[in-house]
């Protein structure tokens, strides 16, 4: 069963075709890969599954309802958790704050005034949190300032916050982007694990070919705004159409 | 106890002993003495000091927590003394009605404004809040001159229909006929110590809108203003909407802001427009940003600051310079004089703005910082063993 799918979507700026007619299936508990070169319009497809972009023409379906139109928290309570290219976490708030907030969020919903009660005093939240926390390998941390943790801790909190909401569909942007090897193998084991650990559809983005064909299980090469092909990792390597489009001009890039 | 944990509510208990205490505390000096003139414990200042408090805490609900930058909520504390003034005019002297209404109007009109204006955030909200305080400074100062009374300034008389007033009932603002302005005054050899019903009434306020400020702070909702601060982004894409979290924060500065307004109304039942003017929102800001943004002491701290600055450094003229200097000798002490001078008096505001830059750029978490650097300093030097136990406290 598809938990995602996208039909003729179509998304103009000015006078550059950002998307033609995509259609994308994503199959429910896969992990589903979307690569593509440089301008190819991976992030302006994500961005309209998220509530970001609305699409020119064309229909977005999560698990049979529509999310155009929505705003990004209510395609969020929807169940799609969304991974930043940089990590977008709290900042300014403590590892242990920042993983109370997709708690509250899951339990309370997009808005409510609980402005009475002390966070401390709302034990299930407090153990969901430290539940993820313990589980991340965050726990040591908890009283961290959320800034000035390393990148692949942020990321791996960024996605543990996700994760916290129970999400069925995780969108993950270049989620190893400007990341050193040892980090990127790191994130690798951490999104099989979570694969095998969980219900979850993950559908990546991603340059990297390493991560790509170490976690993918199908594959979609996005092209000028349009999918090329769409197959497992053992097809799209040899296909000849991939290599002219992508393969080729990441040799031209270097 | 009160659902607070030991540290805030040992910060509550002492907030409430220094509010109690204020009119001995702050009349350190003798009143026959020349330091008198530094003594702060009349109830027209202390209760300058806590309404204000008020005003500033209710303001760092809004900008301490969310970041949100309102250069108009001295709005709000003008809807407030209006609303109070009215209420005294037609229902009744006694305090209780005025001070409900001007919250609840002040609440009601912070609804509207802050709707329209969280549509933006940033330089644009700021542009638009000082925009809707102007508008309303200047309608109350021209047009709706028939409920606003313009430049004279909205007064109580004789002639107010009062229908919830007995014939015998006090003409001046009062709690169940306990006038705001009676006090006791009461002298300790060369001492005197006033203490005041309606410093009172507006002291015991502040505590409960100070405890108020204290579970938000800690509660969930508190955490999410926090959160709304630091990424909005990623609040969106945790599912959670930002505009009631702001808007519900502006609406509680709000009313705090028309409480505080509604106070000063019924501590002197007068309401002139000049309350709405920029400046007056502008002073909010210093008080909040002097004590430390964000945290729960700090909004206290600043607006007793400034106020005192305001009334008492103001005062220093010429004459008490000479007084103090006049055991040098005349060149000098002139010269002393005319380099004091500017900064004291009418120039109580270049010392203030030397303050402010000072604190600014050496406390960026404002006197609170100052406090806190300060309570390191001591401990370390008591127990340079003690481990750090590593716990993070994001507001004091």
């Amino acid at each position: 069963m598809n938990i995602l799918e996208v039909k003729n979507v179509n998304k103009r700026f000015g006078g550059l075709q950002a998307l033609g007619n995509v259609n994308l299936n994503v199959a429910e508990n896969t992990v589903h890969a979307i690569i593509g070169p440089n301008g190819a319009g991976k992030s302006t497809l994500l961005n309209c599954l998220v509530g970001k972009l609305i699409p020119d023409t064309g229909s977005v379906m999560f698990d049979g309802r529509s999310v155009l139109g929505r705003k990004p928290y209510e395609i969020n309570q929807m169940g799609i958790s969304r991974v930043f290219q940089t990590p977008e976490i709290f900042g300014d708030l403590s590892v242990q704050e920042n993983m109370l907030i997709p708690c509250f969020a899951k339990r309370d919903g997009a808005f409510a005034l609980n402005g009475y009660g002390s966070v401390g005093s709302q034990r299930d939240v407090i153990d969901k949190a430290e539940e993820m926390l313990v589980e991340m390998k965050l726990a040591d941390k908890r009283h961290m300032h959320a800034a000035s943790m390393s990148r692949g801790d942020k990321r791996r909190l960024e996605i543990a916050m996700c994760l916290a909401q129970d999400p069925r569909l995780l969108l993950l942007d270049e989620p190893t982007a400007g990341m050193a090897r040892a980090d990127t193998n790191n994130t690798i084991d951490l999104l099989k694990q979570i694969k095998e650990e969980r219900d979850i559809t993950i559908a990546i983005i991603e340059h990297d070919m390493h991560v790509v064909f170490s976690l993918a299980e199908r594959i979609t090469v996005l092209a000028q705004g349009t999918p090329l092909v769409e197959d497992t990792p053992d097809n799209i390597k040899g296909h000849p159409k991939v290599r002219e489009a992508y393969l080729g001009e990441s040799q031209d890039a270097a | 106890m009160l659902g607070l944990n030991k540290k805030d509510l040992g910060v509550l208990l002492l907030v409430a002993l220094l509010a109690m205490a204020a009119p001995i505390l702050l009349n350190p000096f003798p009143a026959d003495s020349g330091m008198a003139q530094f003594n702060a414990g009349y109830p027209d200042l202390m209760q300058r000091f806590v309404i204000f408090g008020i005003f500033a805490i209710g303001y760092n609900i809004l900008f301490g927590l969310t970041g949100y930058l309102s250069f108009g909520h001295a709005a709000f504390l003008g809807v407030g003394s209006y609303s109070a003034v009215w209420m005294m005019k037609l229902l009744s002297m006694n305090v209780i009605p005025a001070i409900l209404l001007s919250v609840i109007v002040a609440g009601l009109f912070s609804v509207v404004i802050g709707y329209v204006s969280l549509r933006r955030s940033g330089i644009y909200f700021s542009i638009l809040t000082l925009a809707f305080a102007q508008m309303s400074f200047n309608l109350a100062y021209s047009v709706l001159t028939p409920i606003t009374n313009g430049e004279t300034g909205l007064q109580i008389s004789l002639s107010d229909p009062r229908i919830l007033d007995g014939a015998n009932a006090p003409s001046y603002p009062n709690l169940f006929g306990a006038q705001m302005n009676s006090a006791a005054t009461i002298d300790v050899g060369s001492w005197s110590f006033t203490f005041s019903v309606g410093y009172y009434l507006c002291a015991l306020l502040m505590l409960v809108a100070f405890y108020i400020s204290i579970r938000i702070f800690r509660s969930p909702f508190g955490l999410m203003l926090r959160a709304v601060k630091s990424n909005q982004q990623r609040m969106n894409y945790t599912g959670l909407n930002t505009k009631p979290y702001t808007l519900a924060a502006f609406v509680i500065s709000g009313m705090y802001a028309g409480l505080a307004g509604g106070l000063l109304a019924a501590m002197d039942p007068l309401a002139g427009a000049e309350r709405m003017q920029w400046t007056a929102s502008g002073e909010v800001v210093l008080m909040t940003i002097l004590g430390g943004a964000g945290t729960l002491l700090g909004p206290v701290l600043g607006a007793g600051f400034i106020k005192y600055f305001e009334n008492i450094f103001s005062k220093i003229n010429d004459n008490v310079l000479h007084g103090w200097f006049s055991f040098m000798p005349d060149g000098i002490e002139d010269f002393i004089i005319t380099i004091i001078h500017p900064f004291v008096g009418k120039g109580w505001h270049l010392t203030l703005g030397l303050l402010f830059m000072l604190v600014v750029i050496f406390l960026p978490g404002g006197l609170v910082e100052g406090g806190q650097r300060i309570g390191r300093l001591f401990r370390r030097k008591k127990a340079d063993t003690n481990t750090p136990d590593g716990t993070k406290t994001p507001a004091e």
